[in-house]
Formats: structure tokens, C-alpha cells, sequence
């Protein structure tokens, strides 16, 4: 049994998403030496570099080009272009993203175009500036974010020299995640290029010399190289084909591509893992085996108590797929599944599993707290997974929270959450049954007593 | 003259000397210098928000009210309505068609489902370009369902931050104007305190020295504010206001309409706390006040002084930067260190007027960098070469302190403990002291 609801309302009433630039600005920070502005007014720049700042408990530094009054009216060409030359004083970027905001959309700036003058005037490199068109509501934070890999791919690939590393393309995971899938490729013994990559950027170690854009992210010339890979590892397999770089390398140079879920959990790792030996003929190391047997382990002692969950998973719609697999393989019941994004292939891809976990679920498409609130009373949930906006499912339903996604601001370490690959999962798994088991030593003994002595 | 690599920055900074420089400010962000500062849009809404029983209504695409979902610290003693962000979520179609008919069913569903006496509907920047007619919409909207449904100008674009705060004030006006015909009638000894947004109950710690003054608190704006009170403001005797910057031209206004004075105080920092409340106390005139003022200060000084000297005893010869986001905080923030042997090195603000920095300029010491409207590149420059040894600010601010190896001050509006009055006075001591003083700075 299942319910899918694409909701239409008039009024989102807490937000389960944040808009498109937001996704573009956290690929971006994955690219080496790089520099973004946001085409648009002063707030969004602001507001989005507190949002990230308190995640990553970083310095996020992103330009805007503060569009005035006046340059609403009258076109912010020139404001951008100098936003551009002042950016490039302070902080010497060897690439710029520029995305666009509501306003800069609505009122039809042709940033393309803008950016392509402005590399000819200054006689700059075609390649030192991407333009990436992100109305605010255009889509989500997650569509920003693949459809700026995308955009970021194709002004820079170019046709190269085969080569035999493999191209691994990922969603909006944290640093520590990003450093688990970087230690398994390199057991494995596999060279690849991983795109993009914020686990320095983003978490970048404590060092007496402070770096304005901080060192890290994926090379230029990496990106320039993914057009000669063996083949694409995507993990993005909720991800519109318009918005897949890896589609787009496939269609454009030929390169295979293999679109897999978030090696989260043990079917999606020893997939993961399988894939990588298929593309590359390596097998799998001991180191790697002994942890999946750790892994189960884990599994087989958490099993018991895992049987007593039923979970609301939100957030991202990769990360929500990956999720909801993960718990029902280890018998948790995801009863409420829901994203901000509009996305028809998450339900479809669940639908099987889903069914054969034998109860009834709902999954929410396009949706916002108020309404995974509400389901959640329905569905009888016991604990939620998602970004720290499901704080408010914790104090007004008193659902207990296991924080994993972004944004996690209201705890110190967002960035150092670690759910993927054999040892991640092993950590998120415990996270989730230590949740459980805390909520049953809280309440068993007052509920018994309940139950039973007072009748 | 200070070298900056932003040509246009120069004229927004300067070292204190014997001549006095005016510095530019209360003007534009300059394009691509990643200022600090916010939108118009947030300018409005950190004023309004701590209505506590009001529906706060984003008009525009969803990561206005995402960025701002329940994000300040401001406490409620009733309704917690106002820690949701709900919004009209424009998408595509809206953008084209026009978001009026969106907008009116989303009022119609909140009204349904909340039963509010009182709406804000904020304007975005997508609202202000295809010209929504919110005006219209609210007047419609509001005589349908006979509450108040007030439309806050607040399209991110128009202006700074500031024009934010003017368009919440202009919003508050309507709000306050007594109905036609209406008598005011003032009430001896009852003030309106302004500027204050019950950041972690700072509204509570004010409102308790002013009941123990002889004094009753009658509204503040906006900490902990509710729609049937604000409908009383009228009858206030006096208007003290705090925060300068976000409610001096209420304030004005206020005034010029109902005659009520004002006055500017700060309760940041023992000076200005002690000082603040004899103005108040002079204000009123009446000796029964002047007398309970003093035994306050006397009660609450001997309580606090001693703790204060003994966390400024580790602090003596400590410099700080500070970057925040009004003046009044700046001014008291100065004082408030020198009562810890602490000195100014680098201050700045992202809205102060040329009267906050003519203040600060007569307040700190020769060589101190001054700046409006800074960004992270300016602010490293300056707390590095000025040697300061840890920065106040907000939640930009902090990562970039921790990672220069500064310690740092929380003094942004999510803070869960309260920094005004004796009380603050003390957490304030505390909070600088575990941070200068912490094991860590001995490993980096």
C-alpha cells in the first residue's frame, strides 16, 4: 500500500528545501582556487553564506553583485562586470561561477552573454568564468546543485586523451562522507577524478597562514580530463538526465556512465563496490571485506531494536532514497518519505521495496514540515532523519531527531557526519539504534506501569 | 591612508588620528566586496518577527522564509506562531502570471488554520519587480476576515538593510494608529521600550529594573510583542529606545504624531546600563523613582562588580575587534570592554549612521581601524595587523575568527543567553573570559 502525494498548496509552511543558487554556491565550493557571485540583490549572498557557515562552521565567502534600484530597472550589467573585477582583486579565483538569483531572472539578465563580453574586454580566459542560470524558483537547492556540475562540466571538459581514471560524480554529501568515498577508491587501488569535492574546502584543517579561497577542491584540469575517463560513476540516480554532468559526458565524449545510489548500506556499497571492480577488472581488497563483515555484524546486533522504528526520512532526494534503502534493510520502517524537490523517479525507484516492507507509507513530493508534521502523527513515526530542520518534528511531536544531510545547524560538526561506504553506514546504523534505545530506557518504565499497574 | 585593493572601500575606513575623517556610510553594498550585510527584506523581518502571535507571510520565492525559519533567539511568554516561516513558495508560473491570486488563497488557508488577529505579508524582490499589488490584496483580505493583514515594502533590492528597518517601522505605524475618533489617553509612569527583541528574555531582564523603578513596561518593541498590547502603544508616557538604529524613526514619528518623548538608552554593559536607567529615572521625575533607581543600582552593582573584576583580572591588556550589525551596540560594546581592561582595536558596523560613527570615533583610542560595511578580506587585514586577540560579531564572523586563531564572541540575535543589563554584564565577562582564556589557543 502506498499513498504518493505531489502536494499542492498555496502557502509552504516551513520549508523543506532551500532555492537554487544555495546548491550552486556548494558545488562551486568543491572547485579548485575558485570564486563565486550571485547575480541579484545583497540579502541572498548574506543569507545563504550564514546558512553554510553554520553547517561547516567555515568561512564561506561568496560576492554579490548588491543589485540596487537602479540596476533592477536598468540592467546590472555593469554592476556585475564590476562585481567581477573587484572579486578577482581580493581574491585572485583561477575560475568564477556566477549564478543568478529571482531577480536577476525575472528581470532577464542574459548572464551568459554578460560573462562572455566580460572575458573578451579584459581579455581573460574563456574558461575562467561559468554562468549558471538559478531563479529561486526554478527549483530546489538540489537541482541548483546538479544542474551547476553540469553547466561546470561542459565549459570545461574538453576532448582529451583517453585516459584510466574514472569520473565519480556526487551529490551534496558531507566532508567526512566525501573522505570515506576518497579512502575506499584509494584501497581499491582506483584512480579517479571526483567531482565536486568541498571535504577541504569546506573542512579545511586549522593553519597558521589563513587562505582567503581555502586550498583543496577538485582541479581545473581534472575537470578538463573527465571527458577521457574510462568511464562515469554518478551517484545520482534520482537526478533528471537534464541535470546529469554524467548524461552529458556520456552523450558529448562517449564516456560509459553508470548512475548508482550513495553507497549507503550494505546492498548500495557492495554495488557500488561490484561496479567499480567491473569497470576497472579490481577486486576487493581484505581491508574492505572485513569491514562489510563488521557491518554485519553491527547489523545482526542492532536488529532487534531496529524492528521498533518507524522513521520520517527527509531531505535531498539522494540522500532520502540512500536512507530509506538503508532502513529497510536493516528492518526500520520508513513510513514518511519527503522532499522539497519536485521529483517523480525517488518514488518509482522505492515503490518495490516499499511494498514488500509490507505496511503502509506516504511519500511526499514537493512538501514542506507542515505537512510531513502532519503525516508523521498519521503514520505513527518514531524517529526522523534528515537535516536539523527536523528539530521541530522533536519539540512539537516529541519524534527524536538522528541528524544526517545539510543543513545540521543547530549541533557543532555537520561536516564530520559520516554515513557512507561499510564503516559509515556501521556509524549512522548505531547512531539510529542508540536513538531507539534511548527513546525505550526513557519511557519503558513509566509506560509499563502504566499499562499494567495502574490498568 | 589605508591601502585596500577595492578603490571604492576607502572612503568606508579609517585609522582614528587628531584629524577627523567623516566616513562613508549608511549607502549601497559596492559590487563583488562580499559585504556582511543583509537585504531590505532582512532588514523587516528581524524587526517584526518577534511578534509572537502574528503570522509572519513571505511573499516571494521559498528561500526568503527558508534563510530565516525560526532563526532568532527571541523568547515568548504566550503564542509561538511567529517561529514559523510560511511563505507563498512563488514558482515559474507565478513569476509570469503574477503571484496575487496565490497570495490571496495563502492568506485565506492561514487564516483558517491559525485564526490570527494579525498578518505581516513581506514583500520579496520577485514581488517588487512584477508588481504584485500587496496592498490591495491585504485591504481585500482584511475587511473579508476583519483582522489586520499589513503589507511590510521590503523587496530586497530598494535599498540596505536599513531601508529594511524603516519599512518594519512604517509597518508598525499603521499597526499603532488609533482608530478614528479615538481618544489617547497617556499613563503616568509607563514606558514603551524600543528596540529590544527578548533575545534569550532581555525584554524580561528590562521590564523587571523598570517594575523595580516604580515603572511599568508597556510595550516593547518587538521582544515578546503581541498584537492586542501593541494595540496600547499610544499610551505610553515615555518611548526609550535602544536599539537606535532599526526604531529611532519610529520613535521620531511617534513623537511628531503623539506627542510621546523619547529617549536613547543601552542596557549593554554596566556603564551604560547604570547610565541608562538614571536618564529614565530624570526622565520621569518623580523622587520616589529617582530613590528605588538608586537602590537597584546599588543592589545590582554590589552583586555584580566584584565578579566583573575578578574575570577583567585575566583580561587586562586584551585587545578586541568587533564587527556588528547596528551602532548602539558598537558605542556600548567599546565601554563594556574598557570596564574589562579590554581596548578596541578594529570596530565596524553593517548599519550605522554618521552620528553612531562620530560617537565611536570619540570613544576609542588613537590607531583604532574604523569601518563601515566590511567584508571577511577587511576584517582578517585589520584583526591581524591590529594584533587583537579576539572578535565579536555573528555567525559569518565566527568561523573566519576561529580560523584566523582569534577567539570570539557570539553578539548575533540566535545567542541563547542574555548579554543586557547586570545580568548580561556578567555573561558577557564570562563568555570573553572562556573564550581569551580557553586551553585551546595554547595548541595553535
Amino acid at each position: 500500500m502506498s499513498e504518493t502525494n505531489t502536494h499542492f498548496r498555496n502557502v509552504n509552511e516551513n520549508p523543506c528545501n532551500m532555492c537554487m543558487p544555495m546548491g550552486g554556491i556548494l558545488a562551486l565550493k568543491g572547485i579548485e582556487k575558485t570564486m563565486v557571485i550571485i547575480h541579484g540583490s545583497q540579502g541572498c549572498s548574506t543569507y545563504m553564506r550564514r546558512h553554510i557557515s553554520e553547517h561547516f562552521n567555515e568561512p564561506v565567502d561568496v560576492a554579490s553583485s548588491s543589485l540596487n534600484e537602479k540596476g533592477t530597472v536598468y540592467g546590472g550589467e555593469e554592476n556585475l562586470k564590476k562585481g567581477l573585477d573587484n572579486l578577482r582583486k581580493v581574491y585572485h579565483p583561477d575560475f568564477i561561477g556566477i549564478l543568478t538569483t529571482c531577480l536577476a531572472e525575472t528581470i532577464g539578465e542574459d548572464i551568459e552573454r554578460i560573462a562572455q563580453e566580460y572575458v573578451r574586454e579584459r581579455d581573460l580566459s574563456q574558461d575562467l568564468v561559468v554562468a549558471v542560470p538559478t531563479p529561486g524558483y526554478g527549483g530546489t537547492h538540489t537541482e541548483g546543485y546538479f544542474l551547476t556540475i553540469r553547466r561546470i562540466v561542459a565549459k570545461l571538459a574538453k576532448k582529451t586523451q583517453k585516459h584510466s581514471r574514472i569520473n565519480v560524480i556526487i551529490p551534496n554529501i558531507s566532508p567526512a562522507d566525501i573522505r570515506e568515498l576518497k579512502r575506499i577508491l584509494s584501497l581499491m587501488d582506483i584512480g579517479y577524478i571526483l567531482l565536486p569535492d568541498v571535504s577541504d574546502t569546506l573542512d579545511a584543517p586549522y593553519s597558521r597562514l589563513y587562505h582567503k579561497i581555502p586550498e583543496g577542491g577538485t582541479p581545473l584540469a581534472h575537470i578538463r580530463a573527465m571527458s577521457g575517463a574510462v568511464a562515469t560513476v554518478e551517484l545520482g540516480i534520482t537526478v533528471d538526465d537534464s541535470l546529469s554532468a554524467g548524461k552529458y559526458l556520456e552523450e558529448e565524449y562517449g564516456v560509459p556512465l553508470y548512475r548508482l545510489p550513495l553507497p549507503m548500506g550494505i546492498e548500495n556499497t557492495d554495488l557500488f563496490l561490484r561496479t567499480l571492480g567491473e569497470i576497472t577488472g579490481k577486486g576487493v581488497p581484505r581491508g574492505l571485506e572485513l569491514e562489510r563483515g563488521r557491518l554485519l555484524d553491527c547489523m545482526i546486533d542492532s536488529h532487534k531494536y531496529n524492528f521498533q522504528g518507524r522513521c520520517a526520512v527527509f531531505g535531498e532526494t539522494e540522500l532520502v532514497y540512500a536512507i530509506s534503502t538503508t532502513c529497510l534493510e536493516n528492518g526500520i520502517f520508513p513510513a514518511v518519505i519527503a522532499t522539497g524537490s519536485r521529483n517523480e523517479r525517488l518514488g518509482a525507484l522505492l515503490a518495490k521495496s516499499l511494498q514488500e516492507g509490507g505496511s503502509n507509507y506516504v511519500l511526499l513530493n514537493d512538501t514542506d514540515f507542515a505537512h510531513i508534521r502532519e503525516q508523521c502523527k498519521i503514520m505513527k513515526v518514531n524517529l526522523a532523519i534528515g537535516s536539523s530542520e527536523g528539530r521541530y518534528l522533536t519539540e512539537r511531536e516529541g519524534i527524536p531527531l538522528v541528524r544526517v544531510g545539510f543543513p545540521v545547524h543547530d549541533q557543532v560538526g555537520g561536516q564530520r557526519i559520516l554515513s557512507l561506504g561499510y564503516q559509515g553506514t556501521m556509524a549512522f546504523l548505531d547512531r539510529i539504534t542508540n536513538t531507539l534505545l534511548d527513546n525505550k530506557h526513557q519511557n519503558y518504565r513509566s509506560s509499563l506501569y502504566r499499562k499494567y499497574f495502574v490498568g | 591612508m589605508l591601502d585596500l585593493a577595492i578603490e571604492e572601500r576607502k572612503d568606508f575606513v579609517y585609522t582614528k588620528s587628531k584629524q577627523r575623517k567623516a566616513l562613508k556610510c549608511d549607502t549601497d553594498s559596492i559590487s563583488g566586496a562580499v559585504s556582511q550585510r543583509a537585504c531590505v527584506y532582512c532588514g523587516a523581518r528581524v524587526v517584526l518577527n518577534p511578534i509572537t502571535d502574528a503570522v509572519h507571510l513571505v511573499h516571494g520565492p521559498i528561500g526568503c522564509a527558508s534563510y530565516t525559519w525560526d532563526i532568532r533567539g527571541s523568547l515568548s511568554s504566550g503564542s509561538e506562531l511567529y517561529r514559523n516561516s510560511f511563505s507563498t513558495d512563488l514558482k515559474e508560473q507565478d513569476v509570469i502570471f503574477g503571484g496575487e491570486k496565490k497570495l490571496t488563497k495563502a492568506i485565506e488557508e492561514l487564516v483558517q488554520k491559525y485564526r490570527p488577529r494579525l498578518v505581516f505579508v513581506y514583500s520579496t524582490c520577485v514581488v517588487g519587480v512584477i508588481g504584485d499589488d500587496l496592498e490591495a490584496v491585504c485591504r481585500a483580505m482584511a475587511a473579508k476576515h476583519n483582522i489586520e493583514i499589513i503589507p511590510v515594502q521590503s523587496s530586497g533590492f530598494v535599498g540596505n538593510k536599513s531601508m529594511g528597518y524603516r519599512a518594519a517601522c512604517d509597518s508598525l505605524l499603521r499597526l499603532i494608529e488609533p482608530r478614528r475618533g479615538q481618544k489617547i489617553v497617556k499613563r503616568k509612569n509607563c514606558l514603551n521600550l524600543m528596540g529590544d527583541f527578548n533575545l534569550a528574555g532581555e525584554t524580561w531582564i528590562i521590564k523587571e529594573y523598570l517594575n523595580r523603578m516604580g515603572l511599568a513596561l508597556n510595550v516593547a518593541f518587538t521582544g515578546d510583542a503581541k498584537y492586542e498590547t501593541l494595540k496600547t502603544a499610544t499610551q505610553a508616557s515615555l518611548n526609550i529606545v535602544q536599539c537606535a538604529g532599526s526604531m529611532m524613526y519610529l520613535a521620531k514619528k511617534f513623537e511628531e504624531k503623539y506627542g510621546t518623548p523619547f529617549l536613547r538608552v543601552s542596557f549593554v554593559g554596566i556603564e551604560d546600563t547604570v547610565e541608562s536607567l538614571r536618564r529614565i529615572a530624570k526622565a520621569i521625575n518623580d523622587q520616589s523613582v529617582y530613590e528605588k533607581t538608586e537602590e537597584l543600582i546599588a543592589v545590582e552593582m554590589e552583586k555584580t562588580i566584584p565578579v566583573i573584576q575578578e574575570y577583567g583580572k585575566a583580561l587586562q591588556g586584551k585587545k578586541a575587534a568587533v564587527y556588528v550589525g547596528g551602532g548602539f551596540k558598537a558605542i556600548s560594546l567599546i565601554k563594556q570592554f574598557k570596564e574589562l581592561g579590554i581596548e578596541v582595536v578594529m570596530i565596524g558596523t553593517q548599519t550605522g549612521g554618521p552620528e553612531d560613527y562620530a560617537a565611536i570615533n570619540d570613544l576609542v583610542e588613537e590607531g583604532t581601524v574604523i569601518l563601515d560595511d566590511a567584508n571577511p578580506a577587511e576584517i582578517e587585514r585589520f584583526t591581524l595587523e591590529k594584533g587583537a586577540h579576539l572578535l565579536v560579531g555573528g555567525v559569518k564572523e565566527r568561523p573566519l575568527a576561529y580560523k584566523l586563531g582569534l577567539a570570539f564572541i557570539d553578539h548575533n540575535h540566535d545567542r541563547k543567553h542574555p548579554l543586557c543589563g547586570f545580568d548580561g554584564a556578567v555573561n558577557f565577562a564570562r563568555e570573553v573570559y572562556s573564550t581569551v582564556c580557553s586551553p585551546v589557543w595554547k595548541y595553535v
